[in-house]
């Protein structure tokens, strides 16, 4: 640790040095690429805000102490992931349950996996030279929260999906803090889709409100030529959470790829989704809606990164901002210089509900080549008055007629899902929030 | 009783006086014709009933069935019975026609103590209603108004009017952007809810309207009062004779 670079350290990055010394050698597997990103970590602190990338969300600041290391999850811990993921039965999806960032087989399930389908352990396949190889690989980033990431992982899924295998059921992958003292989880996952596969992963992250937790999730996908994939990440934590989420996608030629960040819940958020697009022809649809009120911060990152041209992007942002809460996104499309006939669209909207929320949104375009269509839009402003009065003159009281507008707006980025279960899932999940806030 | 009662009524809008002691009574069963020159105040008129935030109210007092209508909210308004036709319907996308019905209704509903109606019950009067008016089904399935023409947002307002079965309709230039044909199917959706407990304000600029929504009285108003109260036939004076006349009467 180089002194005169970094005099002063908080409290937190002082525990996590100090969780590194203490505990590296029980963390499975990925010693030197472990030790390396520790040093990338010390060397550069907790993001904070005069770093660009960190400028809304201060993370040294937000994040007052790191919690010890999550314990394996005991007996009681296990019992209260029983019905993790519940909310989710109507996708019918194959359950994968992390408790504490633990992968567990006993409550996943595992039985019957389909031809081409294979789920594995992160904390058993970190030993394996060939995941090692790939981990940290799919899209490089010196990331500071991929790096803590990559430095202290414990466990998560290291999923496979062969050439051509087309998985009937979608993967669910359920990531539940079971409370107990305060903890900290650090989950790393791949996922590999192979060359004209088709799979649906949705990642639901889950824990009770009254729970004092830190999360720390990566997942490295790759969707091979010709697959078409959809990921869809619910963060849904507890009011007390701290969520940090790095998503590193490469997709390939002619393939077709669609994401979805549902963000309702959690103290501080950070969605960093980072998509290299290194094949022609792929079509793809990024999307997300974030719910927030109280003093609840959201953010969301995105970096589209066109290496090959001929890739169409649509990229649709929502966030309903309500009380106090603050949404950040931060969206940026990258065309290289061979890229040549990319188009990209990235659209971000901000409803404010209350005259403290804040939106703040932060588009940029890089752009080498030069016969792309690339552009991007982003507004913030309150509901329409003279459309609520329209609904009610027709008898709905204000709070319903709220609900209802506000609803149709999340409802714009929602009806991308191509999953009709998960579609009315997610509006399920909008109405229970609107709801509570009435 | 009289139905509305309007008495005095004073408004302004940012700071600019719009209505100026205006008078008018509609009695329950009653349609009445109200007729003025652009930027008079009929919309005004209407958009204050109907309990629109941003009209002032600086003097004067509005009765509905006895009780002041101007202490309610805007839904409380509906479910009591005041429907307005809008002008220019405004489009909600994402907010699907079918959606809006059933909650303005079953809103109105409750807030009267009646049950919400069941979705097949609720389905057959839509589709009902929908028919006698030549609104398609496909319309019903999209969001409110959007992507409607000019004369298909007129009826899905005639549309509303007859799922709702309010005391007093208020239509506002309905048929305004209504081609020939439209303009019959619209009228005869209006008196079809004619009743002996139910009351119309009709603005219009057209004597055309008035010849199928035959009215029991015609108002003019003029500068933010009623000028001249008359029988249908006033309707035809008008045509021919245009409003200069009360134009002056208010100004001297
Ligand atoms: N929000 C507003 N701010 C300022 N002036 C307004 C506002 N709304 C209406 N007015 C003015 O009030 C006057 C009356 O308008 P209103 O819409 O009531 O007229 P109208 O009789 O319905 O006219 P038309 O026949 O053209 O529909 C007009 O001069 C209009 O410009
Ligand atoms: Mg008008």
């Amino acid at each position: 640790m180089n002194a005169e670079l970094r005099p002063i350290k908080t409290a937190a990055e002082t525990a996590l040095s100090a969780a590194f010394a203490a505990q590296k050698a029980q963390l499975p597997g990925m010693a030197s690429a472990r030790e390396a990103a520790f040093k990338r970590f010390e060397a550069a602190g907790l993001p904070h805000r005069r770093v660009e990338d960190w400028k809304y969300t201060d993370l040294r600041a937000l994040m007052r102490e790191a919690k010890p290391l999550a314990p394996r999850p005991d007996a009681v811990a296990l019992a209260r992931a029983k019905n993790a993921g519940a909310a989710f039965a109507a996708v019918e999806g194959r359950r994968i349950v992390l408790v504490d960032g633990v992968f567990i087989p006993e409550l996943s399930d595992l039985a019957a996996l389909e031809p081409g389908l294979s789920i594995r352990s992160m904390a058993l396949a970190a030993g394996d030279p060939a995941i090692a190889e790939r981990l940290g690989h799919v899209v490089a980033t010196d990331n500071v929260a991929v790096a803590l990431n990559t430095a202290f992982m414990a466990d998560g899924v290291v999923i496979d999906v062969a050439e051509r295998a087309a998985l009937t059921r979608p993967l669910h992958l359920v990531a539940f803090n079971s409370g107990g003292a305060p903890a900290s989880v650090f989950t790393r996952s791949l996922a590999t889709i192979g060359k004209g596969a088709r799979a649906m992963l949705i990642e639901s992250h889950e824990g009770a409100p009254g729970n004092d937790y830190q999360v720390n999730t990566a997942l490295e996908l790759t969707v091979g030529d010709e697959a078409h994939v959809d990921h869809v990440k619910i963060t849904g934590e507890g009011a007390g959470a701290l969520h940090v989420s790095s998503l590193m996608v490469a997709v390939g030629a002619h393939a077709r790829f669609n994401e979805f960040l549902f963000t309702a819940g959690a103290a501080v958020v950070r969605n960093q989704l980072f998509v290299r697009f290194d094949g022609e022809g792929t079509v793809a649809g990024i999307r997300g809606a974030t719910l927030l009120n109280g003093r609840e911060h959201a953010d969301t990152t995105l970096v589209a990164d066109h290496v090959a041209g001929d890739c169409v992007a649509r990229e649709v942002f929502k966030s309903v901002l309500d009380g106090e809460s603050r949404g950040v996104f931060q969206g940026k499309i990258i065309v290289r210089p061979h890229a040549q006939k990319t188009d990209s669209k990235m659209a971000a909207h901000a409803l404010l509900l209350s005259e403290e929320a804040e939106a703040d949104s932060k588009p940029e375009l890089e752009i080498f080549a030069d016969d792309v269509q690339c552009g991007h839009g982003s507004t913030a402003g309150a509901l329409d008055d003279d459309l609520l009065f329209y609904l009610k003159a027709r008898g709905i009281p204000a709070k319903e007629a709220e609900a209802l507008m506000i609803q149709a707006f999340v409802g714009e980025a929602i009806d991308g899902i191509e999953h009709a279960g998960l579609r009315d899932t997610l509006i399920d999940h909008v109405a229970a929030w609107l709801k509570k806030r009435s | 009783m009289a139905l509305l009662e309007i008495k005095n009524l004073h408004v302004s809008v940012d700071g600019k006086q719009i209505l100026n002691g205006l008078d008018l009574v509609v009695e329950n069963g009653q349609v009445a014709a109200i007729m003025g020159p652009n930027g008079s105040g009929k919309s005004t008129l209407a958009h204050v009933l109907a309990g629109k935030a941003d009209y002032e109210v600086t003097q004067g007092q509005v009765l509905f069935d006895g009780e002041d209508l101007l202490a309610l909210a805007p839904d409380e308004r509906a479910a009591k019975g005041v429907f307005l036709a809008f002008q220019y319907p405004l489009e909600i996308p994402g907010v699907a026609t079918m959606t809006f019905l059933r909650t303005a209704l079953n809103a109105q509903r409750k807030k009267r103590g009646q049950e919400e109606l069941s979705a097949p019950d609720f389905n057959r009067r839509v589709f009902d209603a929908a028919g006698k008016l030549g609104i398609e089904r496909d319309m019903l399935r999209r969001g409110v108004n959007v992507g409607f023409s000019g004369g298909e947002k007129k009826r899905n307002e005639v549309l509303q009017m007859a799922l709702l079965e309010p005391r007093l309709c208020v239509l506002d230039e309905t048929d305004s952007g209504l081609d020939i044909d439209a303009l019959k199917v619209v009228s005869e959706g209006v008196n079809r809810l004619r009743a002996p407990n139910r009351a119309f304000v009709v603005i219009t600029h057209y004597q055309r309207l008035l010849d199928h929504i035959v009215p029991d009285v015609v108002h003019v108003l003029s500068r933010g009062r009623i000028a001249r109260t008359g029988g249908k036939e006033l309707a035809h004076e008008l045509e021919a004779q245009g409003y200069a006349q009360y134009q002056e009467a208010v100004a001297s």
